[in-house]
């Protein structure tokens, strides 16, 4: 470290001496890069003012007295620029250290949470879930059961980041060990229910909403724990309308029954769910309506499902400037005969 | 050994005097204009904790050798409330620097070696040592 100075201080000097004379730019540009060189090694203010006395009284060793006082008088002002440097430094590191502990939970989130979307024969499926920050808050998962049927569960922690993502993996956990068999989607809202009532701080609040298909005989039983409705596209009519439920959101009160309805799907119709984060997305200051969530979709309807979820989410990423307010997740299920 | 000198910090241009002390030393034991600052902008941070936090305490100053150097040992002694949390104070950008870099941190970086004792309701000593290089 004292050689680079004793180095930087022969180069500067050097510099200096040659940019008295001719006052030309290359000197400057040449001083722009020791200067990026000394903030990559940490000299700090007071030594690069050091630097400069000490230049100074070699190049000139009968400078005026009062002028070299004044320059120690400089050096003085640049110890706490200083101290203020270095603890940005640190700070700074620390910053960093802290996001790539962020990713790791994120991606060991992904790896907990983590669904396959399953092949159902007849039916297109589509689905993205992309986080606002680094941990996501929504979730949706699919459970294909022995008899062929699909559980489909969306869900969404009122509220963000890493506690929202925590508390995803306690509802992903008490889902794995119900029963298939037994469960409607009305006993597994009441069962998770409970679990949120019991194990999450009441200012923390999930919606969810739970359909279970039948393609035997192409119906969706489904239940909503005060979820954003989804909609429903029926295509012998070419209409959208939203699917209909009442329910409590997860966690409120401990002995909640929810409602169980009934849709029957036909030939092309579709079945499109969601969290907040889409119908809420904001153009400006502007919330959009949900209206226009459905012409996006209405408008790349003739592509395979995926790909229209990846469609309408580039429109809408778009349409906030590529900087998410809340998680966005979005699924479209098609029945294709 | 060179005598110890303490300066009593009561009011705030006891500050003064304490870097003055402190600088003289620094500057007779062949410290750098660098240094002295440096040492001088370290008084300041334990004197003014001094004269905000405690209602009084004193700064001693004393030139100390190993075998290889010399350097200057400044120690800081108040009968103030002391420090409840010392790891909490030791952080960066706690607030009572208000993100200036200054504070106790600040205090470790300007020197070589930094130690403090605080027991709570008693005081606190904080020992701080600059080597000659």
């Amino acid at each position: 470290m004292a050689n680079l100075i004793n180095l930087d201080a022969a180069t500067y000097k050097d510099l200096m001496q040659h940019y008295i004379k001719t006052q030309d730019e290359k000197s400057l540009y040449q001083i722009e890069q020791v200067s990026k060189n000394f903030i990559k090694n940490n000299i700090l203010p007071e030594e690069i003012v050091n630097l400069h006395i000490q230049a100074l009284s070699e190049l000139y060793p009968n400078l005026l007295e009062d002028f070299q006082h004044s320059m120690d008088f400089l050096l003085e002002a640049m110890i706490s620029y200083g101290l203020a440097h270095q603890e940005y430094q640190k700070l700074r590191e620390e910053q960093y250290a802290l996001k790539s502990e962020i990713s790791v939970a994120a991606s060991m989130q992904d790896t907990l949470l983590g669904t396959t979307k399953p092949e159902i024969e007849g039916l297109d499926i589509g689905v993205l879930s992309v986080p606002a920050n680094q941990m996501n808050g929504d979730y949706h998962h699919f459970v294909k059961g022995k008899d062929g049927t699909l559980g489909i569960a969306i869900a969404d922690v009122i509220g963000k980041g890493i506690p929202a993502a925590l508390c995803m993996s306690m509802i992903k956990y008490s889902m794995d060990s119900y029963p298939e068999e037994s469960m409607s989607p009305r006993n597994i809202l009441k069962n998770l229910n409970r679990v949120v009532e019991k194990n999450v701080d009441p200012s923390m609040f999930i919606t969810m909403f739970y359909a279970q298909y039948i393609p035997s005989e192409s119906k969706l039983h489904y239940s909503s724990a005060g979820h954003e409705p989804g909609f429903y596209y029926n295509a012998e009519n070419n209409t959208f309308e939203e699917i209909k439920s009442r329910g409590l959101v997860l966690g409120v009160s401990p002995n909640t029954e929810y409602n169980q309805y009934e849709l029957k799907i036909n030939k092309d119709d579709m079945v499109i769910l969601l969290t907040d984060g889409v119908t809420e997305c904001r153009d400006g200051d502007r919330f959009i309506e949900s209206e226009e969530v459905l012409d996006v979709i209405k408008k790349y309807a003739d592509l395979p499902a995926q790909e229209m979820v990846n469609q309408v989410y580039k429109h809408f990423e778009r349409l906030q400037n590529f900087q998410l307010r809340d998680d966005f997740t979005l699924m479209i299920l098609r029945k294709r005969v | 050994m060179k005598p110890q000198s303490c300066v009593n910090i009561n009011k705030e241009w006891d500050i003064v005097g304490a870097r003055q002390v402190g600088r003289d030393m620094a500057k007779k034991l062949g410290f750098g204009t660098v240094d002295q600052a440096r040492i001088a902008t370290a008084i300041s941070e334990l004197a003014r904790n001094i004269y905000l936090y405690a209602d009084s305490g004193q700064i001693c100053f004393e030139v100390i050798e190993n075998m290889q150097q010399q350097g200057i040992c400044m120690t800081a002694i108040d009968t103030g409330p002391g420090i409840e949390d010392i790891s909490q104070v030791m952080q960066d950008g706690y607030t009572t620097s208000g993100g200036l870099g200054a504070g106790l941190p600040g205090v470790k970086r300007l020197m070589d070696e930094f130690d403090l004792k605080s027991e709570e309701g008693k005081g606190t000593k904080i020992k701080a040592v600059k080597w000659l290089r």
